[in-house]
């Protein structure tokens, strides 16, 4: 039963958090952004703010809670992009081989070679701030571990027997790409994009942290716990309950993946049991 | 139409590698089979035996390739520049082909109806639905026991002889002209090698199939096939009706993968008996010894065999051929 626990703590994490993120509206105590009362500026969790409150006196509660909306939508929509790009990019390269390889494997490389993050914030730079041009520049630049791995994929595939056999009887191109070799290459590919996905949850709350990331006034928990470094010594709250959230989040996620790993090996004892 | 064959092999030859590093892997091989004729093709490993088979299915991949002046020809259309689309239209749905290790020629993701399934699907437009009652029909014609709930099953719930029989019924699947047959039964028990040949031969007898059968097993394809062609270093050295090459084998190579079989019970007057072998190993594609390619391991070589290429002379009244100084 150790598969179920990791499939189950991380599956359980990353269902509260997308619940928060979905009925955030619900379940906010206070308007995140329009709350700002000087009078309760800083308050330690008590009470009447669980969370505490922030320099401005916002519930830091209804900001995390709102937070987890746009974390989770630049993790998902970011890591949906960097998958499509490197899996198509991956698998072709890995089939068609040749010339297409070369520039692919290339590509890799050099987008390999450039910290992404810096490669993302040179795109902020030119973009803007915002949750779309965030968006953008996460979804176009880590695209190179999936890209690699469905490289690898295919290439160890290709040798198999039933890639043979589809080729002998008479499958298209495409068909054995989507048909027989994307199914057999998934188990490790949706480890790497829950993976990703964390990982564009961190790179989020670091180029918030920067101030590139979403705007002020709108939470991200990046950017809260940007604003909160000045107070970590007299206001710890303002830092650890962002944090906190940021670091279940992407746990959940990491947990989600290896348990997802698990499960999708059609041969595992506990899937035929 | 009738009278012309399935499929006529003439003058094939097979490149590897180019430029000055090219080398006739297989050369000047011509065999024709007629409908619903088994034809079987023997040699050790290394002899082409089975890149003769992908040629045949237009599946020659970087570093072979077809040689100029080959010409194959399926059903009076010749095939050996057919575009790839032209290909793909053939394999699966006129000529199938099944492979020697059933372990890992199915697809392990996927129950193995729905990849009969998609044959239909693929190769005669067929709806899902029709074609998942079509996919339980051929797992029955296989004989696979409790077939509505066999197609379910993911290949690695079968055993080895029932996986071979789903690779059949998907390779019979369309009911194609020609089943290539590349070494079917080498990784199965002989009590299920057996079931598999005698499975093999009465389906497509049944539908009319014509049987390519690629072995090193002389027993087996003694058992199954009318006609066979000896291969030894991409050549063919003897071809002719299986019994008459039981009876009076004329290559030395034939003689010696005979005297080779195993024989149950087998005694000589001492008492015990070596088993025969032929010595030395196939030469490599790049060192082909001068004159006849056989002369290094062969028993009955004479000057002649060291110095002058043997050309093919008739036997049994043109039925069949021998390429031997000495025949």
């Amino acid at each position: 039963m150790k598969w179920g626990t990791n499939l189950w703590v991380g599956g359980g994490l990353v269902g509260v958090s997308i619940l928060v993120g979905v009925f955030a509206d619900v379940i906010q105590l206070a308007d995140p952004v329009t709350s700002a009362n000087l009078m309760n500026a800083e308050i330690p969790p008590g009470r009447e703010f669980p969370f505490g409150t922030d320099a401005q006196g916002r519930d830091i509660y209804s900001r995390i809670v709102h937070g987890a909306r746009i974390s989770l939508t630049v993790g998902l929509v970011s890591q949906i992009a960097n998958s499509i790009i490197g899996v198509t990019l991956g698998l072709t390269a890995g089939y068609w081989g040749g010339w297409w390889d070369d520039f692919v494997s290339g590509l890799t490389n050099l987008m390999l070679a450039i910290p992404s993050l810096i490669f993302a914030l040179a795109i902020m730079a030119i973009l803007g701030p915002g949750l779309v041009s965030l968006l953008i520049a996460l979804g176009l630049t880590n695209w190179s571990y999936s890209c690699r791995i469905a490289r690898a994929q295919v290439l160890s595939l290709k040798s198999q027997g039933y890639i043979q056999a589809a080729r002998i009887l008479g499958y298209g191109d495409l068909r054995i790409m989507f048909t027989q070799l994307l199914p057999n290459m998934l188990g490790p590919l949706i480890v790497m994009a829950t993976l990703g996905m964390g990982g564009a949850i961190l790179a989020e709350a670091a180029l918030s942290f920067l101030g590139l990331g979403i705007r002020p006034p709108y939470p991200s928990w990046g950017s809260m716990l940007s604003d909160a470094r000045e107070q970590i010594n007299t206001a710890p709250w303002l830092s650890v309950f962002p944090g906190l959230a940021i670091f279940l989040t992407v746990l959940g996620l990491n947990l989600l993946g290896d348990g997802l790993r698990d499960i999708l090996d059609p041969q595992s004892k506990e899937r035929t049991a | 139409m009738t009278d012309s064959p399935l499929l006529a092999v003439d003058n094939l030859r097979i490149d590897i590698g180019g430029g000055k590093e090219r080398h006739a892997a297989v050369e000047d091989v011509s065999f024709s089979i007629a409908r619903g004729e088994t034809f079987g093709l023997v040699g050790e490993s290394g002899c082409g035996k089975s890149i003769t088979a992908l040629s045949i299915m237009g599946l020659l991949r970087h570093p072979l390739s077809l040689g100029s002046g080959s010409s194959i020809v399926l059903d009076g259309q010749p095939i050996h520049n057919a575009s790839a689309a032209e290909m793909r239209s053939l394999r699966g749905r006129r000529i199938g082909m099944i492979f020697q290790e059933p372990m890992t020629a199915l697809n392990p993701l996927s129950p193995v109806g729905r990849q009969i399934a998609e044959m239909f699907v693929l190769h005669m437009g067929m709806g899902w639905k029709e074609a998942t009652e079509r996919a339980v029909d051929s797992l029955r014609q296989v004989r696979v026991p409790s077939p509505e709930r066999r197609v379910h099953d993911y290949p690695h719930q079968l055993s080895g002889g029932m996986r071979q029989r789903v690779m059949i019924a998907i390779a019979l699947a369309c009911s194609p002209d020609m089943l290539i047959a590349d070494e079917p039964t080498t990784a199965l028990d002989v009590t299920v090698q057996a079931e598999i040949v005698d499975l093999m031969r009465d389906l497509c007898a049944e539908k009319g199939t014509a049987i390519l059968m690629i072995s090193h097993d002389l027993g087996l394809v003694a058992q199954v096939c009318r006609r066979v062609a000896v291969m030894y270093a991409g050549r063919i050295v003897e071809q002719r009706a299986s019994a008459e090459v039981f009876k009076d084998p004329r290559h030395p190579y034939t003689r010696g993968l005979l005297a080779s079989l195993p024989r149950l019970g087998a005694r000589s007057q001492h008492g015990r008996q070596r088993l025969n072998e032929i010595s030395g190993v196939v030469p490599a594609v790049s060192a082909f010894p001068r004159g006849c390619r056989f002369n290094p391991r062969c028993g009955a070589r004479t000057d002649i065999c060291t110095i002058e290429d043997p050309q093919t002379t008739p036997l049994d009244g043109g039925q069949g051929l021998v390429r031997c100084h000495h025949a």
